[in-house]
């Protein structure tokens, strides 16, 4: 395959990783839905251990982003190269196993299953074992699902959530079910997590935590975070840089302090309530 | 608020399963010994194991994996015809009853699950309730496939037609497995009690270990959230298709046991009705309760026997004790299968002339 066309070289914050590749390499990502552009000619790039910010209004086209990384959707234009690994003609599997995990904006847990089990099918592809040894109890069976009991508890642990692990997932409270997420998409061991709105529904004490939380994940995990969100006190707390969308278009890219001072961002979130 | 309520710990539940079954088949036993037991419930045990193997097999498909099968009969089927095809021609070979049920079981099975394979394959890959549209076709099929098909056995072994016995031209001696509509005659009836039994527990150990292995995991977040499934890296189509043939197989398994009951067994016997009854048992033991399947399949056999006495309101009362377990048991999950299964039985009983349009 040819090499395609030169990523900006601006990514997020293109002084922290300078020198090592960056996690994500994304140039002219589009989308259309019928005629509807959803996201046009977006570049993004995030370094190893990044802590990122996606931001804008309603509609902008955020998750959508999400979706073409995770592959929900196949762009129409542009290519994503994940840790230097074009994901192109990949499934939502294929790229989960590449190194891609996230949440998601409506919840979406296995709600009737216990917490514990929710985070052991996040470690589906960590702590293998095939379906006869698991039906005939083989001794590989006990001692995957040994692993597997030890690493779930010890992801929950992150939240502080270990004594909630056979309670049934769809019963807990908004917050935690938001946690529980993270949690799982942790277990996919991925390079690069992806969470959409995770302090919606939170309240300040808890947003507060997550912050802590998200900033623990990094370090422990040395991976990168790409985070959609409205809570501007988050955003601003612990994005290390942001890349503002309105209109499926990135309209800024910079440093939090950067973003707060730009005319054209203050106009998208200001000018939206105008033309509705 | 919603209330945080703790799981039911797995393993003592799958316990009380086990133990159930074999408290019931340890009852059944003393009673046939003291001579307690009339013959017409006795005649009904290996039925009985035969639809609660069914009952559980259904529900592994609709229960744990979530999806609606109309069918399920048609995978007895293929299990009940090749079950008495093997018995039939390994009469000689093999002169041990129990191991040539168990053989011709396991032929059954095997069968029914290739058969899943090329059913599932198909409508497994798509979004919505096509799984539904597709077994209850099959099921159709399977039986007016089974009532043209006249298998014979000889010294020079099986022969086959799809006209008539006659055409089959067997030799002075040669035996006539399946005669067409008339169905499979003349079955040396090889199937126990024990063989039932040990069936059930088998189908027990199947799946209840499934359920709390690394697959049955799978499976059942593909059924709470085929989204979240793969965003974390599981193969939809995959762990769907291990549910569904998994299921089959012991379907299979069930239909030999079945027709090596009786000396003779027609295709009709295992019709969309058929499938419907399972069903029924399924939704009334609570969908994805394996204990459920099991209490509904076994108690529900042998009601129409025991009202009996009742004579003309016997079909009567059975309905009404249906609606009220119904009306008892009344929840979100039955009334939305009720509403898919429904809405599927529209589409069937639309005769349009017309072919395709139907969504
Ligand atoms: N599958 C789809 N088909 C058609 N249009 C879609 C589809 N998915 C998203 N869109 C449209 O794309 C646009 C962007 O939607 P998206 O959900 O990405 O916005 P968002 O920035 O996440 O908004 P919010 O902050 O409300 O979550 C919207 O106009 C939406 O209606
Ligand atoms: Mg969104």
């Amino acid at each position: 395959m040819e090499k395609m066309v030169p990523v900006p070289s601006r990514g997020i914050i293109p002084e922290r990783d300078v020198n090592s590749s960056p996690i994500l390499e994304v140039s002219h990502l589009g989308i259309t839905f019928g005629g509807l552009v959803a996201v046009d000619d977006f570049n993004i790039v995030i370094g190893k251990t990044e802590i990122a910010g996606l931001i804008g209004p309603n509609g902008a086209g955020k998750t959508t982003v999400f979706n073409l990384l995770t592959k929900v959707y196949q762009q129409t234009k542009g290519a994503i190269l994940l840790d230097g690994l074009d994901t192109k003609g990949m499934n939502t599997v294929q790229v989960n196993q590449t190194g891609i995990a996230r949440t998601f904006q409506n919840i979406r847990l296995f709600s009737s299953l216990s917490v514990e089990d929710n985070v052991k099918i996040g470690l589906h592809n960590q702590y293998k074992y095939d379906t006869l040894s698991g039906i005939l109890r083989l001794p590989n069976y006990w001692k995957a699902e040994k692993q597997s009991k030890e690493k779930a508890r010890e992801l929950l642990s992150i939240f502080n959530m270990e004594h909630m692990a056979k309670y049934k997932a769809g019963s807990l409270p908004y917050g935690a079910q938001r946690r529980l997420e993270i949690v799982r998409a942790l277990a996919t061991n991925p390079k690069l997590l992806l969470l959409d709105e995770p302090a919606a529904g939170m309240n300040p004490r808890e947003t507060e935590e997550l912050m802590e939380n998200i900033r623990k994940i990094r370090d422990t995990f040395q991976i990168a975070v790409l985070l959609i969100e409205h809570d501007m006190s988050l955003v601003m707390g612990i994005c290390e840089g942001i890349a503002v969308l309105n209109y499926g278009k990135i309209i800024a890219k910079g440093t939090p302090e950067e973003i707060q001072s730009n005319p054209e961002v203050i106009e998208a979130y200001l000018g939206k309530q105008k033309e509705d | 608020m919603k209330k945080v309520k703790k799981l039911r710990k797995s393993t003592r539940s799958s316990l009380i399963t086990y133990g159930l079954v074999i408290l019931f088949f340890v009852i059944v036993q003393v009673m046939m010994i003291t001579g307690n037991l009339s013959s017409s419930l006795r005649g009904q045990l290996v039925p009985i194991a035969a639809y609660i193997v069914m009952a559980v097999s259904l529900n592994l498909t609709v229960g744990i994996l979530g999806e609606l099968s109309l069918g399920h009969a048609g995978f007895m089927s293929i299990g009940a015809f090749a079950g008495v095809i093997v018995s039939t021609s390994l009469e000689n070979q093999i002169a041990n009853a129990p191991l040539r049920l168990a053989v011709s079981m396991l032929v059954g099975g095997i069968l029914a699950a290739v058969v899943g394979v090329i059913v599932g394959v198909p409508a497994l890959r798509l979004r919505g309730d096509y799984l539904a549209i597709v077994t209850l076709a099959f099921g159709e099929i399977i039986k007016n496939v089974i009532n043209i098909l006249y298998v014979g056995y000889d010294s020079s072994g099986l022969s086959l037609s799809l006209k008539s016995a006659n055409a089959l031209g067997l030799e002075e001696g040669g035996k006539v497995v399946l005669n067409g509509p008339m169905g499979a005659v003349g079955i040396s009836r090889i199937s126990t009690v024990t063989a039932g039994f040990v069936l059930i527990i088998v189908t027990l150990f199947i799946v209840l270990n499934l359920m709390h292995s690394r697959s049955g995991r799978a499976i059942m977040a593909v059924r709470d959230n085929r989204i979240a499934a793969e965003s974390v890296g599981i193969s939809i189509t995959k762990y769907k298709l291990m549910a569904f043939v998994i299921s089959a197989a012991l379907a299979g398994l069930a239909g030999s046991l079945y027709a090596l009951n009786f000396s003779t067994v027609v295709a009709k016997k295992f019709d969309f009705n058929t499938s419907i009854l399972v069903l029924v048992f399924v939704v009334l033991g609570g969908i994805g309760n394996i204990r459920g399947s099991i209490i509904a399949a076994a108690v529900l056999t042998v009601l129409p026997e025991l009202l009996r006495q009742f004579n003309d309101y016997r079909m009567l009362l059975y309905a009404i004790i249906l609606i009220l377990v119904m009306i008892a048991t009344n929840n979100e999950k039955i009334k939305n299968l009720i509403n898919r299964v429904t809405l599927m039985l529209d589409l069937k009983t639309k005769n349009d002339p017309k072919k395709g349009g139907a969504a």
